[in-house]
């Protein structure tokens, strides 16, 4: 185990580090937690979407009876 | 007003998937990068699609053995949701790949056969809309019904496998399955599919129960003025 071993050990490790840190992500909205307003947004919309969709189906449920 | 049981899974199931797609990890890669997420949402709109149009072709077989005109608006209401689906399919892979393949429309072999599937199905609503007499709209759309089925599975599942595709898992590209789709996004992958096709269950249901009442409702107009007919 020389020092030759250790540098290329260390260096394979930076490379490796870095490699993974290229590739462009939107880390700094996620380190902020702005992601999160994205979430609460869609999650609103969605919430809202299936409550639309529950109306619906009572609706059609009591146009059912009623036609029975 | 049938079970609510499923309806409040694919409620908690689509929720689960608008919250963990966005914060869950998911692999670093060049040129896809955070767009990869967009396999939660593009990629299930097909898969609902696809089960839509399965539940209208066993209803077009339905109605040819059983001649019941309900039969024929189980597949009608299952077919037009599918045709939604597949235009959200459409419209959200055209965005996808305006952004990783550089334009929205590349002639690629999946987008191709897709838009012909499409196609054949908008012909089917426009077949309907020509035909005025129900018992024979009813009998030509389903046996159209049967074929467009039949076209569609080998223009989506079988020939962009043989050419060169840009999609995942065609003609040499490797599918997502394969190491892209790592345990974290199967997470919320598998999920997504399942939520998003009990969401368009649930919408094409909804549909089918809505055109029942109605047909039911129109009959015994019918039904009542025959019988005024027959006693004035």
């Amino acid at each position: 185990m020389g020092k030759q071993a250790l540098t290329t050990i260390f260096l394979l490790l930076i490379t490796a580090a870095s490699a993974s840190a290229e590739t462009e992500m939107a880390d700094t909205m996620r380190s902020n937690g702005k992601i999160y307003v994205v979430v609460v947004v869609l999650a609103t919309i969605f919430a809202g979407i299936f409550a639309y969709l529950i109306m619906l189906d009572r609706k059609i449920g009591k146009l059912e009876k009623e036609n029975k | 007003m049938r079970s609510w049981g499923w309806k409040i899974i694919c409620i908690i199931l689509c929720m689960y998937v608008v919250v963990a797609g966005f914060l869950l990890p998911v692999p670093r890669l060049d040129i896809l990068n955070e767009t990869i997420r967009n396999l939660y949402f593009h990629v299930p709109m097909w898969f609902t699609m696809i089960v839509l149009f399965g539940a209208a072709f066993y209803y077009s077989i339905k109605y040819l053995r059983t001649g019941n005109l309900q039969d024929d608006i189980y597949a009608v209401q299952f077919t037009n949701t599918g045709i939604f689906f597949s235009i959200l399919g459409m419209l959200t892979g055209m965005e996808w790949a305006q952004y990783t393949w550089g334009a929205a429309w590349s002639n690629d072999p999946k987008q191709l056969g897709t838009a012909m599937s499409m196609l054949i199905y908008f012909a089917y609503t426009i077949l309907r809309s020509g035909l005025k007499d129900d018992e024979k709209k009813a009998k030509i759309s389903a046996v159209y019904n049967v074929f467009a089925f039949a076209m569609m599975v080998p223009l989506i599942f079988v020939l962009p496998r043989m050419v060169d595709s840009l999609h995942p898992g065609n003609g040499g590209n490797p599918a997502f399955a394969k190491y892209d789709l790592d345990s974290d996004m199967r997470k919320v992958f598998y999920p997504a599919v399942a939520g998003w096709i009990m969401l368009g269950w649930w919408i094409a249901t909804l549909k089918t129960r809505l055109a029942l009442v109605r047909y039911k409702g129109e009959n015994t107009l019918q039904f009542e003025l025959e019988k005024k007919q027959t006693n004035g």
